[in-house]
């Protein structure tokens, strides 16, 4: 072997890929799939960093005396690692990267609507970045990354400041990118590509992007506000200066409950695209899945309040949230049921995307339903603000969203760089990630039961057991989340030629080659068929 | 005792075990509604693997019927759980009127706990069994939370706000007392012992805990010595409004308004005097904002709500 790199192919050659060298042509790129690849590159980087965060509470857990940190130490690492995670990993994740360099080409597009904009949104998202390292740097913030007041306004004594500027700047990068993708799907589908032939993930995008464009102002005001009385002592949140600490909760959630909506739909949206292309079959009830995300964004913003059932809100007002949040899941669950029933009588390819896809099935129902127990208010009053709520969450979030952004990863990296990775290790991978993860986690659900808050940096050492095991399981996950890291770098320069559809799979972006050229498409396309039309030739043989 | 085997913390209430009951009805409703795609989606993978001999003719691709049903079905059972939540919930946010109040301060990092006897304890609650018992709480500082796992109930103690939780133990014993709300630093210490008696030892352990008088006297040794006194008298009302009988009274305001006159009411009308001004009264009483703590003020109200509903020949 020589150390040249390997050949590169002809579609390499005039893909998007080769359309430049230079730093420039990537720092100055208006392709929506060289943008993907610096928001891949960037949220990379930040969820390693909230990832190591994440390890040093993890270790300091081992023991209930906390003795790796100081309290206030403890402090400023979960509340970096949850900000960072949040606002710098997973909102951006899968919409920003997957979506970026998806969407136009599952609609048959040149670009996204405002190739400009979008790379704005990206450095509107590095500044809000050197933002959080420069707090990382100077020593961090301790206030968790919901800011409650007046703590957060009158008591903290980290870097609030800058911190809320940064997540304020961020949030624009949402809104940017929320606005383009509503544009760019009303506005550039290919002729024939009508609203329903459009496929999954594009539906559940438009949702999200719905959420992105409404919610996210929300916080930016609750940020200015916080700043306000932070810096000026204007009195609107400290009862001490005339404020009321519940209006802030109410803005925040109001925000923060929808946010979660925008980590979780374009997983679901993934997910869609996953199992279906494994089945190699068309996703069962299409348009339940597509107007459950329409159904998701909007009631997703009227269930705010079940944050708040302990806090002091009207007993009446946590009776109604207490139901939207029941009503809130039926669109979930619907999905769940659709992609099982998907599977029925499929020809199906077990992968790594589809592993992904099953572990996202399993750990997100696991989170869904629980979060159901959470909105059942004589069960909350119990778990609230106990492991029992980060474990959920962390289902839905890490083994819900994350789950589904390696699925992603893996369903369109050979579309992305052109190259297959070992499927094998990809196996391997996801099984790890499944069985870390439910080792991490699970644990935490009795932790939270048995009455552990969350938080705690010193705990009662009768709940060391559950915690070392969840510290075991931490250190698996971590090892597993690195795996992927080597293998797909590994076939960036050794992996064999992928072709255009290494799945077999239905979608337009299956249709161009892989890496696509530097506009998508030779010629535009022209649909004329709805999305997931596998053809049946196989099958008829089969049968 | 090792916290792996053990799955719920011990029960000290009725409401405790009720709560344990919602909880695995609801997981046992889990279990039903999961099982299914769990198993289902392994049994699909391996039935219908591609290059297996399977039949796949037919396969449907949309069933507005079934979706509908597992749509509406888990919903609908899910109401019901609703329901048993909610009830359970609004039986434990109304106290009985008999209920012993005691007064609950937090602040960084410790939880001051004053029996109506005037008893005052630090990160630990003596409470007996038996009788319905109310926490009336607020903060000096941040929001902390009282969180009491044994007992499956939390409130938030909010600073300028009085939130309050009641129970009614029935198990004698020593529990945990935690925050669950992040409130800084020494959050994850800030605790204590929550020990619940039988009344005769709850009743000896009141006696000899000592006292400077019950919260009402205390609370009317204030009153004076702050110059309340002065304006607030039963023989003179034209300075400011007699105070006897007030507590729990609808009372009408300068602005038209009609309040209630509970703690909140009280304690707002001390510390931020303008806010609410009394029918007829002129708003020249000083603020004891930053004068008095929230201790102090909860004394205060005790004493006022002591001169409570009483008949007005007396």
């Amino acid at each position: 072997m020589t150390a040249e790199p390997a050949l590169q192919t002809p579609e390499e050659k005039v893909s998007y890929l080769a359309a430049g060298h230079s730093v420039r042509s990537w720092l100055l790129t208006t392709d929506h799939k060289r943008i993907a690849i610096l928001y891949l590159i960037s949220i990379t980087g930040f969820f390693f960093i909230a990832g190591i965060a994440a390890a040093l509470i993890r270790l300091d857990l081992l023991t209930p005396q906390g003795d790796l940190l100081t309290n206030e130490g403890y402090d400023r690492a979960f509340t970096l690692h949850g900000i960072v995670m949040v606002w710098f990993f997973l909102i951006p994740s899968i919409p920003n990267t997957f979506g970026n360099f998806l969407i136009p080409l599952m609609i048959g597009a040149k670009d996204v609507a405002f190739p400009r904009l979008n790379l704005l949104s990206w450095y509107i998202y590095v500044l809000g970045g050197l933002f959080t390292v420069y707090v990382l740097i100077v020593g961090g913030v301790d206030t968790g990354w919901t800011f409650y007041t007046p703590l957060s306004t009158m008591f903290a004594n980290g870097h609030v400041i800058a911190v809320a500027i940064a997540v304020f700047i961020v949030g624009f990068s949402s809104i940017l990118t929320g606005l383009n993708f509503i544009v760019t799907i009303h506005k550039l589908r290919a002729p024939g590509m009508t609203w329903g032939r459009l496929p999954l993930f594009i539906w559940s995008h438009y949702a999200t992007s719905l959420i992105l464009v409404l919610a996210t102002p929300v916080l930016a005001v609750t940020l200015v506000l916080l700043a306000s009385e932070r810096l000026f002592h204007l009195g609107i949140f400290d009862p001490a200066l005339g404020g009321d600490p519940l209006l802030f909760q109410h803005l925040f959630w109001f925000y923060s409950h929808p946010a979660v909506y925008i980590m979780i739909l374009p997983a679901m949206g993934v997910i869609s695209e996953l199992v279906s292309a494994a089945a190699h079959k068309r996703v069962f009830g299409y348009w339940f899945i597509a107007c459950a995300s329409l159904a998701i964004a909007a009631v997703g913003f009227l269930v705010w309040g079940h944050h708040m059932f302990v806090a002091g809100q009207s007993i009446y007002a946590s009776a109604i949230f207490s139901f939207l949040s029941l009503v809130v899941a039926v669109p979930s669950a619907i999905k769940v049921y659709n992609w099982t029933a998907t599977l029925y009588k499929g020809d199906i390819r077990i992968d790594p995307p589809l592993l992904f896809a099953m572990a996202f099935i399993g750990l997100f129902t696991i989170g869904g339903l629980t979060g159901l127990m959470l909105a059942l208010l004589a069960i909350d009053v119990h778990v609230h603000d106990t492991y029992f709520v980060v474990a959920h969450f962390h289902y839905i979030m890490v083994g819900g969203a994350v789950s589904a952004f390696f699925g992603a990863l893996h369903f369109w990296w050979p579309k992305i760089t052109g190259r297959m990775y070992s499927l094998i290790w990809g196996r391997i991978s996801a099984g790890l990630i499944f069985f870390g993860f439910n080792l991490t986690f699970f644990p935490q659900f009795i932790l939270g039961y048995l009455g552990m808050p969350r938080r705690y940096h010193v705990y009662p050492p009768q709940f060391q057991t559950l915690n070392v095991l969840s510290s075991a399981g931490a250190s698996l996950l971590a090892a597993a989340y690195v795996l992927p890291f080597f293998y797909l770098v590994y076939a960036l320069r050794n992996g064999a030629p992928a072709g255009p559809n290494p799945w077999n799979a239905a979608g337009l972006e299956w249709t161009t080659p892989s890496p696509p050229p530097k506009h998508n498409f030779e010629t535009t396309p022209e649909v004329d068929r709805p999305a997931y039309d596998y053809p049946l030739a196989k099958r008829s043989a089969d049968g | 005792m090792s916290g792996l085997f053990q799955l719920a913390p011990p029960e000290a209430s009725a409401h405790a075990a009720q709560v344990d009951h919602i909880f695995l009805g609801f997981l046992a409703l889990t279990v039903l509604l999961t099982a299914p795609v769990f198993v289902l989606l392994i049994y699909y993978a391996a039935k219908y693997r591609q290059g297996r001999p399977a039949d796949r003719t037919h396969a449907p691709s949309r069933g507005p019927l079934i979706e509908t049903s597992w749509a509406v079905i888990p919903f609908l059972l899910a109401i019901g759980f609703f329901v048993w939540g909610t009830f359970l919930f609004f039986q434990g946010s109304r106290a009985p009127l008999d209920a012993l109040t005691i007064n609950v301060v937090g602040k960084q990092w410790m939880w001051k706990f004053e029996h109506p006897g005037g008893q005052r304890e630090i990160d630990a609650l003596h409470v007996p069994t038996g009788r319905p018992v109310r926490l009336v709480m607020t903060s000096q500082d941040v929001i902390h939370s009282l969180y009491l796992p044994a007992l499956r109930l939390k409130q938030d103690v909010l600073p300028g706000r009085y939130t309050s939780l009641w129970f009614n133990a029935d198990r004698p014993g020593v529990y945990a007392i935690r925050c669950a709300e992040f409130c800084g630093f020494d959050h994850s210490v800030m605790g204590g012992r929550f020990i619940v008696m039988r009344p005769e030892a709850y009743a000896r352990w009141l006696a000899q805990a000592g006292t400077d008088g019950s919260l009402a006297d205390q609370g009317f040794k204030l009153f004076r010595a702050h110059g309340c006194s002065g304006c607030h008298s039963d023989q003179s009302t034209r300075r400011a409004p007699a105070l006897a009988g007030l507590y729990g009274r609808a009372t009408p305001l300068e602005d038209g308004r009609i309040v209630t006159a509970d703690d909140q009411y009280l304690r707002d009308s001390i510390l931020y005097p303008a806010r609410d001004v009394a029918a007829g009264y002129a708003p020249i009483m000083p603020t004891f904002a930053g004068q008095l703590s929230e201790a102090e003020v909860l004394r205060l109200v005790a004493y006022l709500k002591s001169l409570g509903p009483k008949e007005p020949a007396q």
